[in-house]
């Protein structure tokens, strides 16, 4: 054999062999990035797997070949986007949208009913507690509610004033743009409670539940207070409007960080992080319904309560809300996949 | 710099590389962010954020030409709230899975066991980090609020809450509370340029070195030679083209540039040869 002929291995030939790939690669996944799937043509959808691949082995290749530091980190930034690319998301956000609202949402609730049904106790117990304690003795009311939350509904008000307050009386209209505030003010608030409750869970689900007996408390011992003055339909009316949507609301936000507090406490046969990952992805789906639940109860809270104000009709609503909730999440549908 | 500070540079950057398998069997190996980029990041997200909306309320103002009060508290608290939210979990659903601040920092996040980055793991992550950067406010706002509260108890609650922010200082894979419930890392996704190849042009004019000139250095000096020859930065090469000169005993002939390059392409070759015959040299230090 002569010299010439010798089977010559040399980074620099390889890298002018390959690198009209790379480039390619490069400027697909440019593209791919920029304008989505839906700008590249049928050649280049192709194209794409193809020089994945190559890209992939010239990696392998060069890293056991190669000492070109440069060349080295392309390649590897390289496969690495176009790894996350071509593995990654592969539907669209629309159907992605409409699968999260048919399957995955309810889906999600349906597995938490067990924690859904222990917060919804711990609501309830709460609510009991405070209830029958400021029921007997108007005094620990200031202990539960706080000044800027109650607005000056408290056991000392009027009846007058507390029935103008549900938007009976004549005073309803009067501060108008102070509801808005109030209610924004409101809206914030529950959200970040129903989040904080969701978050702590981790810490053993202890402080999701007190934070849910708290919620509990604050709502008995409005409703010992009206209550005590005769407004407890009215008051009921007032809250069940937007109150059914808003509950349960907080319930699954307590459920979900329930989830995870048991998954960290029981992980089962899996390591104590595979198991909070896991309860994690079942929550964060039930936390995105709860968002935009508390979004409903916003609006029903804002305008629906604003503008209806007989208190049949308020309660009917409140109904018809509570019977919609639970008919999406528990009736069972085809194609589900839990 | 001694042998074992070369091992122990190499060993931190090791300790950062996480295994990670692509479906074709080749390692990715992914690096984690560092803590200084995930704050760095969080950073540019929130003053856009808050940038965004100071245009939003000069807006509205400049519409209705003066805001009422409480419109303007409105903007700030549910648009705080709503973009704060949805700011995050957009950007993250994105094909780049990184918000402007990541993107800037040349981050990313990814699913920790190389699945595919789902909606409701980035949903998770982020609301969760509404409890971690809240959380120590809102502690130290009960403790100035309330009277009965003493000093001490305030302060323990502010240093739980923020353990639990500094969450990702205490663990080695950089996690959140957030990526540990939702089960996601942060890595490095910077770009690199494709850089010409500066090992193979015209060797005409180049300087011709004996084996033993070559053999004393070894692959993290090959590399740290490339990193200067790129930066084309004089001053630098006048000084390492000098050490090398002094460690092989070449007296000063050539143009440092040529000397450099000619000196860098025949240790290269001669490494990579080695490579192939499966010597890997890391350094100076190791033996032939």
């Amino acid at each position: 054999m002569s010299a010439p002929e010798l089977p010559s291995f040399s980074t620099g030939r390889f890298r002018a062999e390959r690198e009209a790939d790379w480039i390619a690669f490069d400027l697909l996944l440019t593209k791919l990035e920029k304008r989505g799937a839906k700008a590249l043509t049928s050649d280049e959808l192709l194209q794409l797997p193809i020089l994945y691949r190559a890209t992939l082995s010239s990696l392998s290749i060069a890293r056991a070949t190669s000492l070109d530091k440069a060349l080295l980190d392309h390649l590897e930034a390289l496969s690495i986007r176009g790894y996350f690319l071509v593995y990654g998301v592969r539907e669209t956000r629309w159907s992605r949208i409409r699968r999260f609202v048919l399957y995955d949402w309810p889906a999600a609730v349906r597995a938490v009913w067990k924690e859904t049904l222990i917060i919804s106790l711990v609501i309830i117990l709460g609510a009991l507690t405070s209830w029958s304690l400021v029921a007997h003795n108007p005094e620990w009311y200031y202990n539960f509610v706080d000044e800027s939350m109650s607005g000056g509904r408290d056991p000392r008000a009027t009846v007058e004033f507390l029935r103008s307050t549900l938007g009976h009386g004549k005073d309803g209209g009067g501060e108008e743009s102070g509801l808005h505030v109030f209610a924004t003010f409101l809206f914030t608030h529950n959200s970040r409670v129903s989040i904080m409750s969701f978050a702590l869970g981790f810490a053993f689900g202890v402080p999701t539940m007190m934070l849910e007996f708290y919620q509990g408390i604050g709502l008995g011992a409005m409703l010992a207070v009206f209550s005590s003055k005769g407004l407890g339909l009215d008051f009921g009316g007032w809250l069940f409007i937007h109150g059914t949507t808003e509950l349960f609301a907080a319930a699954l936000s307590g459920a979900a960080g329930l989830r995870i507090g048991a998954a960290v406490v029981f992980p089962g046969a899996r390591s104590r992080l595979e198991a909070a990952a896991d309860a994690g992805k079942t929550a964060g789906k039930v936390m995105v319904g709860v968002i935009l639940m508390l979004l409903v109860a916003g609006l029903l809270e804002g305008f629906g309560r604003q503008l209806i104000t007989d208190t049949m009709l308020r309660y009917a609503i409140g109904t018809v809300m509570l019977l919609f909730w639970l008919g999406y999440y528990y009736i069972p549908r085809r194609g589900d996949v839990a | 710099m001694t042998a074992a500070t070369n091992t122990r540079m190499r060993n931190a950057s090791a300790k950062k590389v996480r295994e990670f398998v692509t479906p074709e069997g080749v390692d990715l190996q992914l690096r984690i962010a560092s803590s200084g980029l995930r704050l760095g990041a969080l950073i540019v997200d929130l003053l856009v954020i808050t940038v965004t909306l100071f245009v939003f309320n000069l807006l509205v103002d400049w519409i209705s030409h003066a805001t009422p009060r409480d419109i303007a508290f409105m903007i700030w608290m549910l648009g705080a709230f709503v973009l704060r939210t949805f700011w995050f979990i957009g950007f993250e659903l994105g094909s780049r899975a990184a918000t402007p601040g990541k993107r800037l920092m040349g981050i990313r996040v990814v699913a920790r066991n190389g699945g595919r980055l789902t909606a409701d793991a980035v949903v998770a992550r982020n609301l969760i980090r509404e409890l971690e950067l809240f959380l120590p406010l809102m502690m130290l706002g009960v403790g100035a609020a309330e009277d009965m509260v003493s000093g001490w108890t305030v302060l323990a609650g502010v240093i739980w809450s923020l353990t639990l922010s500094l969450f990702l200082l205490f663990n080695r894979d950089r996690m959140r509370m957030g990526d540990l419930i939702a089960g996601t890392w942060v890595v490095m996704a910077q770009r690199a340029k494709l850089d010409s190849d500066i090992a193979t042009a015209d060797e005409a004019g180049a300087m011709q070195f004996s084996d033993a000139e070559l053999s004393v250095y070894g692959i993290f000096e090959l590399q740290e030679l490339e990193r200067i020859l790129r930066g084309r930065d004089p001053r630098a090469m006048r000084e390492v083209a000098d050490t090398i000169r002094a460690k092989i005993g070449r007296p000063v002939a050539e143009e440092d540039d040529v000397f450099l390059l000619s000196y860098y392409r025949q240790l290269k070759a001669r490494l990579e040869r080695g490579l192939l015959f499966g010597k890997r040299r890391e350094d100076k230090y190791a033996s032939e």
